[in-house]
């Protein structure tokens, strides 16, 4: 299929790619085929797929991810309570053993949609599709991906959304970016959660956090935020309303946009979707 | 562990790969992985036999080459070698860096068993 759609061929291994056929012969006789293709090619193109999806019906696809309870979903309740009258929102839930998130977010009158495959640690790009399928992207301004509360598996596949936006709560510890480095490094956003335990987890230094998460090469703003209160969630909120700004701007434009940090092959697939 | 789940993803490319080169079986496979991919090599190797299973390339061997994570400084251009977790230039400090290797998740190779009768073509 795509075959020489050089996905995967990075700076650091461009010198094994020789001209002259894929073919050789090893000493034992063996036929050799080099392929230096990506592991998860076909995920990568799913993915694709579902970014051309949003860009056709306009919406902005966000994936939150971060340890099990650091509070994605208190923070999609409280985002959609801000903004619910300025932006259509629907979720995708990846907490794959119950019902409980999506039902929390039906509360607010938002469409969600549960992703069941079982005791996945991860979401990958086959199963937001087949849950895109239960939504209608033309009513949607904004679609939030819960992924799966894990701080190491979720970071290696790509879902198709524009921005990955990973949580840090304070209860943590503020050490967590430098021993997960993974998940923080392809963060386009960073937040700070449950801020309003600062005084209590005194040992939380949300200045060690940001060193932390500078470390990575990460450009990424880093906000401090709870949901205990709106006016400590407005960075957050002038961040989503700046981003689906742009998103309108690029598709108007007919133009897309992923995560500032990928596989170096995948962002070769984004223009030839499955 | 996500690493079965990507095991098996290549289980399936390597067996389009035989079938599309006429091959009757699977010698040796051989990844690159790097550090930042998210994928702990000796996971991979524990999910091998249990994707394989069954697949056109059971009993093969897979070989995993670590890749070293290099930066590029955007202050002064050096690439130096850096670690998971400390990703800064190595010559001046800055933080600021281009990731040039370090994050391959990839299939490199794969060495095919072709039996005799089917070269005669
Ligand atoms: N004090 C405080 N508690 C919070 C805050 N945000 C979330 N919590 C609490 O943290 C707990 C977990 O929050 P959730 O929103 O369910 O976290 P989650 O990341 O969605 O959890 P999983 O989906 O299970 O991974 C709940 O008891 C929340 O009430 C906050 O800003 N401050
Ligand atoms: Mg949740
Ligand atoms: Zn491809
Ligand atoms: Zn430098």
């Amino acid at each position: 299929m795509c075959d020489t759609c050089g996905c995967n061929i990075t700076d650091g291994n461009a010198h094994l790619v020789k001209p002259g056929g894929k073919l050789s012969l090893t000493a034992s006789g063996n036929e050799a085929v080099s392929v230096l293709r990506s592991l998860l090619h076909e995920n990568d193109h799913a993915a694709a797929h579902n970014r051309s999806h949003f860009d056709e019906h306009g919406v902005l696809a966000i994936n939150l991810m971060s340890s099990p309870g650091a509070g994605k979903t208190a923070l999609l309740e409280a985002t959609i309570q801000a903004l619910g009258d300025r932006y259509r929102f629907a979720v995708v839930e990846g907490d794959l053993e119950t019902e409980n998130d999506a039902e929390r977010i039906r509360r607010h009158g938002i469409p969600a949609v549960q992703i069941t495959t079982g005791s996945a640690c991860h979401l990958d790009a086959h199963m937001v599709h087949d849950a895109l399928h239960e939504l209608n992207l033309d009513d949607i301004d904004v679609l939030f991906i819960e992924n799966v509360g894990n701080l190491v598996c979720p970071a290696s596949f790509d879902l198709g959304q524009h921005l990955n936006v990973t949580l840090l709560s304070v209860p943590e510890g503020d050490d967590k970016p430098a021993k997960y480095p993974v998940i923080f490094r392809v963060a386009d956003l960073v937040l700070l959660t449950k801020a309003d335990l600062l005084p209590v987890l005194d040992d939380f230094s949300p200045e060690k956090a940001e060193q932390n998460l500078r470390n990575l090469a990460s450009e990424a703003p880093l906000y401090t935020v709870t949901v205990k209160s709106v006016l400590a969630l407005e960075s957050w909120l002038n961040w989503l309303k700046a981003e689906v700004k742009a998103q309108r701007a690029r598709v108007a434009k007919g133009e897309t946009s992923q995560p500032a940090i990928q596989p170096e092959g995948a962002a070769l697939h984004e223009s030839s979707p499955l | 562990m996500h690493e079965l789940a990507i095991c098996q993803a290549l289980m399936d490319q390597v067996d389009q790969i035989v079938l599309e080169q006429h091959a009757t079986g699977v010698a040796k496979i051989i990844l690159q992985i790097g550090p930042l991919s998210g994928v702990e090599p000796h996971l991979l190797k524990q999910a091998f036999p249990l994707a394989s299973a069954g697949t056109l390339a059971e009993h093969s061997l897979l070989e995993i080459k670590p890749q070293a994570i290099e930066v590029e400084c955007s202050k002064c251009s050096q690439r130096t070698l850096a670690k998971p977790n400390r990703l800064v230039c190595g010559a001046c400090g800055d933080w600021k860096t281009r990731l040039i290797s370090g994050d391959e998740m990839l299939l490199e190779s794969v060495e095919l068993i072709c039996e005799e009768e089917m070269n005669h073509v």
